[in-house]
């Protein structure tokens, strides 16, 4: 039910309310339409597309957040493919995406032509690689960066996604709040003045608010947390996949450290929730750690706030956050003309536009050095040289994090603990003690 | 029988007897053919999922893989291991408590309004039924974030009259008190009219009797009005329970994750079902919770129905 409101969300409401109000006068006639139209509704957005032969073919893609797919994109290929229709489905979070794609998998049927999927739980579908379509052009399987293709590889050498963007980690903050703290506001003075390791960037937050900052440093102990972690490289499972979340130091430590920074340092807003899209806008905290598709979901989601910008720094080192793969289910019904906008969509022209709409930092090799990469600003972020600043963000990593089968469960668990922690409900302690029941509890 | 192996010989005589035995068929069985349309759809769409899911609960069965190794109990004996478990049954019956008990005595009293001499009768209660015309998502989307904990609406105001913000999502009661609004918002209306429909079979001759004798407006309602009313608040009473054992729509979009809170502060047992079956992908152990959450509404259903029986019928004897 979620998921089906979630997905014809952005499909067709608008034509079904234009057919209520014009064709009924009666009220009793009016309701039995409503009813039927809102069935109708939920209908197309879980079923595919039962197009005929010689018909249009309409092709659905379901994305999260923000992959920089505007409406204009798509009627780009539209325009030069007659007979294709594109419906496009955002769902809100990566997790939501990831829930309707295991019970849609799970089913046998229901899921859009392409689907997006994340590199946290990529492990966990490529169990499963069989029932998608691999991409088979040689040209294209040879678009990407090495590791991004072959995290997307199965045993049999079949590629099944088809790399969209990665995720190099910088630093975003509030030059105006910096100002009012006494801090420096360029960007250049500011990456110096970041620079270092994570303790230093807990210390310049207490001078920040020790400076009378506003707000917080940071926006949450979750969001921070993904930049620790993502610098470890067998976090919570060895290269074989066992589990060793619940013993390995690096791991308890992370937990520690951030939430004894949090406590003073956090806004305490839980990424992704209500309070936490108020927080972008309103300045509930002057940081927080950027990977390039973030710059997007800033911009997007608070349109009318100044005083973001970007700085070319990320604590201890660099980092990858998030990036995501397009894939075609077998269950396709068309899964040739899906295959084929799969290719087009991760092609490094389009994947530069991408960019240029959401920050979707590119995973295809034939896109670094190019001027359209290289010199890319972003009005919103102060016309940030965001092109320059991620492409040295990504020079900048060093560690590839191994993401097994339990990657997913267990970091969700963690994300848990930490949020328990920052509302209150429980002391570090507490949290930690029950975030090891948790991870005993996923075998 | 025997008469048709008597005359077996005989064709045409066959044939009648043959017609005979359609006859007697036609009355012994085309009733059950009759009624059979309903025990079917019952059989396809109640009873073989019931039983189909009390067999998947006995396995291991991997959302996607499918069934496993056979199991036994052992996922009930996992189950009632789980804290988690214990934590959804307890906010199951918290949230299905506070939301069914003020809901049905504001639908009473809604109702007992609407049954009185008002203008505009037919504006009042299509008012009443407006909140369930709205689409429960879009209900719980408007009022968690009306319950955000920083820059809601509600701990806004509470700021402004002086009292702390409530942490709506991180403490349990009061996150319960939040989803129980949203669905008392969408099912007070719904049941109120159902309980008017109920008031109004109710011969208005027993209150003019009662007006003679002397009988004000307040105990008129409670020895005329509740007893009548006894079979609709027995339907009502039901449905609201199976219904408010069984919520999912308001906690599961009660946040971003939809997991039911870091503490499983708002974790209800059908949420708890969907973690285990769609998060962890371990269908087996989210088949145990449904049969777990069927026998907990067939016990509460039985309970409720001698209870209210009870109620109804004692106060209709001192009528």
């Amino acid at each position: 039910m979620t998921i089906a409101w979630e997905r014809s969300h952005g499909s067709s409401p608008i034509h079904a309310h234009k057919g209520v109000t014009v064709s009924t006068s009666r009220r009793t006639t009016a309701v039995a339409i409503a009813g039927a139209a809102a069935f109708a509704l939920i209908a197309t957005g879980c079923a595919g597309s039962p197009a005929s032969d010689g018909e249009d073919i309409t092709l659905t893609i379901a994305t999260f957040n923000d992959f920089g797919y505007t409406d204009e994109l798509l009627a780009e290929y539209e325009d030069a493919n007659p007979g294709i229709k594109i419906v496009h489905n955002k769902a809100a979070t990566s997790n939501d995406a990831r829930e309707n794609m295991f019970t849609k998998l799970g089913a046998g049927s229901g899921l859009s032509d392409i689907e997006a999927i994340e590199v946290d739980w990529l492990a966990e579908l490529m169990q499963y690689s069989d029932k998608f379509v691999p991409v088979t052009d040689s040209d294209t399987k040879d678009r990407w960066v090495d590791w991004k293709a072959a995290a997307a590889t199965d045993a049999d050498g079949n590629l099944i996604g088809y790399g969209t963007d990665i995720g190099p980690e910088a630093v975003c903050y509030r030059a105006d709040l910096f100002e009012a703290a006494g801090l420096p506001t360029e960007r250049d003075e500011v990456a110096a003045l970041l620079e270092g390791d994570w303790e230093h960037y807990y210390d310049v937050g207490e001078d920040y608010l020790a400076g009378g900052g506003t707000g917080a440093w940071f926006d949450s102990a979750g969001a921070t947390y993904q930049g620790v972690i993502n610098q470890i490289e067998n976090a919570y499972e060895k290269n074989d996949g066992t589990v060793i979340a619940a013993e390995n130091p690096e791991v308890k430590e992370a937990f520690y450290s951030v939430l004894e920074a949090s406590s003073t340092l956090s806004a305490h807003l839980g990424q992704w929730g209500d309070d936490w899209f108020a927080g972008l806008a309103n300045g509930a905290y002057a940081t927080m750690l950027c990977p390039g598709w973030m710059l997007g979901v800033i911009s997007g989601n608070a349109p009318d706030t100044t005083g973001w910008d970007v700085a070319n720094v990320f604590p201890n080192g660099g980092g990858n956050w998030g990036g995501s793969y397009l894939t075609v289910p077998k269950q396709s019904a068309h899964p040739e003309e899906a295959s084929a906008l799969a290719s087009w969509l991760t092609a490094p022209e389009q994947q530069l536009k991408a960019f240029a709409n959401a920050g979707t930092f590119p995973s295809q090799q034939a896109t670094y050095g190019d001027s359209a990469l290289e010199d890319a600003t972003n009005e919103y972020f102060n016309n940030a040289p965001v092109g320059s600043i991620l492409t040295e963000r990504s020079k900048a990593i060093t560690v590839a994090p191994f993401k097994g089968v339990k990657y997913f469960p267990i970091n969700d668990a963690l994300q848990k603990a930490l949020t328990r922690v920052e509302d209150g409900t429980q002391s570090i302690d507490q949290s930690w003690e029950q975030f090891l029941a948790d991870v005993a509890a996923l075998s | 029988m025997g008469t048709a192996t008597r005359i077996r010989p005989d064709r045409s005589a066959r044939r009648i007897a043959f017609s005979q035995r359609l006859g007697r068929w036609d009355i012994r069985v085309s009733p059950y053919l009759y009624i059979s349309p309903f025990f079917i759809l019952f059989a396809v769409v109640g009873l073989f999922p019931l039983l189909y899911t009390g067999w998947v609960a006995l396995h291991q069965w991997h959302l996607i893989g499918g069934q496993g190794d056979f199991v036994g109990f052992d996922n009930f004996v996992f189950l009632f291991g789980q804290r988690h478990f214990w934590l959804a049954l307890r906010n199951t019956f918290s949230i299905f408590l506070i939301s069914t008990i003020p809901q049905l005595v504001f639908a009473i009293i809604i109702a007992a309004m609407l049954d009185t001499n008002l203008r505009a009768k037919t504006l009042w209660r299509m008012g009443v039924l407006l909140p369930y015309v709205v689409m429960p998502v879009a209900v719980t989307l408007i009022f968690s974030n009306m319950f955000a904990d920083k820059y809601g609406l509600v701990n806004t105001l509470l700021g402004q009259v002086g009292l702390g913000p409530v942490g709506f999502h991180s403490d349990a009661f009061s996150s319960h008190i939040a989803i129980a609004t949203m669905v008392n918002f969408r099912w007070t209306g719904y049941n109120a009219l159902i309980l008017l429909a109920g008031m109004q079979a109710i011969p208005r001759d027993y209150y003019e009797a009662a007006t003679i004798d002397g009988a004000g407006r307040i105990r008129q309602f409670f020895s005329i009005t509740i007893p009548q009313l006894r079979p609709t608040l027995i339907f009502v009473i039901i449905m609201s329970t199976i219904g408010g054992l069984q919520i999912f729509d308001e906690p599961r979009l009660y946040d971003q994750f939809g997991q039911g809170g870091a503490d499983g502060q708002w974790m209800t047992l059908t949420i708890y079902l969907y973690n285990l079956g769609w998060g962890q992908l371990e269908f087996g152990r989210a088949a145990a919770v449904a049969w777990l959450l069927f026998v907990v509404i067939v016990i509460i259903g039985a309970l409720n129905y001698f209870i209210t029986k009870r109620i109804a019928s004692s106060e209709g004897a001192a009528e």
